[in-house]
């Protein structure tokens, strides 16, 4: 597996070259955030907001009224937690095209519940004309710039730093309201989103030694939601479907599914598995994603839970999940 | 330019005076109508909007006042924008860039809007109907809005993304912000203040209405400001305190040449300015409601009374 490093911040670069309306605005997190070479580069292009998340979201509606296309980078946390008003009524009202990179999601960060963005999709997705969309992998984080440039309004995103695995083909970009098949089958259909399409790759990996037919897609659109093959999947499948997700049960990519279930008529089974409705404490991504049970292991249990069956598949047998160091150059702090 | 009745040449000063007397009675007789209204508002400040749109602003000229249509939606994708800032006049690198930051001073907008002929006094008989744009807290399809900033010290973080976005494309027009003192307590504004000053947003131009009441009462009282001034200096502002209700002191404000720093004009504002019953309300003078048919023919008095002495 391809492990790259630093992903967004070159890409940013290059993409923006020719871009002169694309502004960077920071909120002192230049480098953990991955713009610190966009600020080298483009310098006239690059504000720097200070501590301020309120007025950096509305002075980005200020922006974007006047022709520009601020990228306002900082933690997930620190963008709807904090700011939540501001984006309401500066920008998601108005309908501007403010896009809003929030870097550690879910359990990405040793930082602790207060930089840990666990219930962000559900709360952005309830603010009319917002577009979210999640990365999960340097292919999703390479191409995510051209899906949220297109889309003409404003538009958050959960996106992946420092160094970061490649699991899909770097020709195929990641395309809106449209998911990644990873996996043909009939029997389940898994979705996965962000991180945990990692871990759904390793269990699903085994569980198909195992003769299970499985149908795996990775969803990158969480809303809007109007992805047609994904729905004739789950009414194709024998057992019914699981999500799996680094973020809340409550609101996330599980909630989503059963609301596209419901309004399809559809008699399948749901599976939510994501943090279940707890604020998680400082760790590491590998210890948070196990303790919590949002990883190869916990899917597997689920899916032998669904067929009623036991594989005894050990979590030795499984392919390596690609394990970031802690301390790295490829990020600021250890944060 | 001279006018009938005595023949005697009118001031500009008489002029921004008689729109100011208008944006009151206007709101005050609103009010008498509608059974509340904020009235002391317009009292406080009645010459701030007068000055704004007769002296101070650089607005395209209308070629007649317009009449508000119906409310249209809220913006979305596939939809054309409605902006009430067409009141204001077309946008252009050169013209003002006009602001209302505290929402709850709409009415006076309206009748502002009215005064300085920019509106058709009918405008305000959709005052909160249900259907129309001239909504109570406007929106930014409400005749003269632009931006939405209901939600008290968001118009100033977005006024200052539009005064950058404007000096980056090289435009020499203001962002002219009306604000007023109570949405001065939101750590918001400050934000804004030290990012204005950071980034040298010296096309920003602020009128604060300093009338020293806010929704609970005094603002000494619920949460004080002051020394407000001295505050907004050492955030890095260049400001200027000026009686609020002295047009010739407003206006002379109006054209300073930039110095790098975003420029507050305090106007320091009497609440009960030209309507002397309502200082009888004490300390409630965020909005006033009737408590009694009494009341309210009291206030009826009153404003005839207003309205003959202004005739004269």
């Amino acid at each position: 597996m391809e492990i790259l490093s630093k992903v967004h911040a070159k890409n940013l670069i290059r993409w923006a070259k020719n871009k002169p309306k694309v502004l960077v605005l920071s909120a002192d997190l230049t480098s953990s955030v991955e713009i610190d070479l966009f600020r080298d580069t483009y310098p006239e292009r690059f504000f720097s907001m200070g501590i301020a998340e309120q007025n950096m979201l509305s002075f980005a509606g200020g922006l974007a009224r006047e022709g520009f296309i601020p990228f306002v980078h900082t933690f997930g946390v620190f963008i709807y937690r904090r700011a939540y008003d501001q984006i309401a009524m500066s920008v998601a009202y108005p309908n501007l095209p403010v896009k809003m990179f929030g870097f550690l999601p879910g359990v990405m960060t040793p930082g602790g519940a207060t930089h840990q963005a666990i219930e962000d999709i559900s709360v952005m997705r309830s603010l009319p004309n917002m577009t979210i969309l999640e990365c999960g992998d340097v292919t999703d984080v390479e191409s995510v710039l051209d899906v949220a440039h297109s889309i003409d309004g404003p538009v958050y995103i959960r996106i992946l730093r420092g160094e970061i695995p490649r699991l899909f083909e770097s020709n195929e970009p990641m395309v809106f309201n449209k998911a990644r098949t990873l996996c043909e089958g009939n029997d389940i259909v898994v979705l996965s989103s962000g991180i945990c399409t990692e871990e759904a790759l390793r269990a699903v990996q085994a569980l198909k030694a195992k003769g299970i037919s499985i149908k795996h897609m990775h969803i990158s659109t969480l809303k809007p939601f109007n992805d047609p093959p994904v729905i004739e999947a789950i009414e194709k499948s024998k057992y019914g479907v699981i999500t799996i997700e680094n973020h809340s049960v409550v609101g996330g990519l599980g909630t989503i599914i059963a609301e596209e279930i419901a309004k399809a008529g559809i008699g399948k089974k749901l599976v939510k598995v994501g943090l279940r409705d707890t604020f998680v404490h400082g760790a590491s991504k590998q210890y948070l994603m196990k303790e919590y049970g949002i990883d190869a292991m916990a899917l597997i249990y689920e899916v032998e839970k669904l067929l009623g069956a036991k594989f005894d598949i050990k979590e030795e047998e499984l392919s390596k999940a690609f394990v970031a160091a802690v301390h790295s150059d490829a990020k600021a702090e250890a944060l | 330019m001279f006018e009938g009745k005595k023949n005697k040449p009118v001031s500009w000063q008489d002029e921004v005076y008689k729109a100011a007397n208008k944006i009151r009675e206007l709101v005050m007789e609103h009010t008498i109508k509608n059974k509340g209204g904020y009235i002391s508002q317009a009292c406080s400040s009645a010459e701030i909007f007068a000055t704004l749109y007769l002296r101070i602003m650089n607005l395209e000229k209308l070629d007649k006042p317009l009449i508000p249509g119906r409310f249209q939606g809220t913006p979305g994708q596939g939809k054309d924008r409605i902006s009430g800032s067409i009141y204001n006049g077309a946008k252009g690198p050169f013209y003002d860039r006009f602001i209302l930051s505290p929402t709850h001073y709409s009415l006076v907008l309206y009748a502002a809007l009215i005064a300085a002929g920019r509106m058709d006094p009918d405008g305000l008989l959709e005052f909160n109907k249900d259907g129309s744009v001239v909504e109570m807290i406007g929106a930014e399809h409400s005749p003269g809005m632009e931006v939405m900033t209901g939600s008290l010290g968001q118009g100033i973080s977005q006024g200052a993304g539009i005064a950058l976005a404007r000096k980056l494309k090289g435009e020499t027009g203001r962002v002219v912000l009306f604000m007023s003192d109570g949405e001065c307590q939101s750590g918001q504004f400050w934000e804004a203040v030290q990012a204005a000053s950071f980034h040298k947003l010296d096309n920003m131009l602020f009128y604060v209405d300093v009338n020293g009441y806010q929704c609970d009462g005094k603002m000494e009282d619920v949460m004080n400001i002051e020394p407000f001034d001295k505050r907004l200096e050492s955030f890095g502002a260049r400001v200027f305190r000026v009686d609020g209700h002295d047009v010739e002191a407003l206006s002379a404000l109006g054209n300073l040449k930039p110095d790098g720093r975003p420029t507050f004009i305090l106007c320091d504002t009497d609440a009960t300015r030209g309507i002397d019953i309502l200082k009888k309300r004490g300390s409630k003078m965020h909005y006033v409601r009737f408590v009694s048919e009494d009341e309210r023919e009291e206030y009826r008095l009153a404003f005839e009374k207003i309205k003959s002495s202004d005739a004269l």
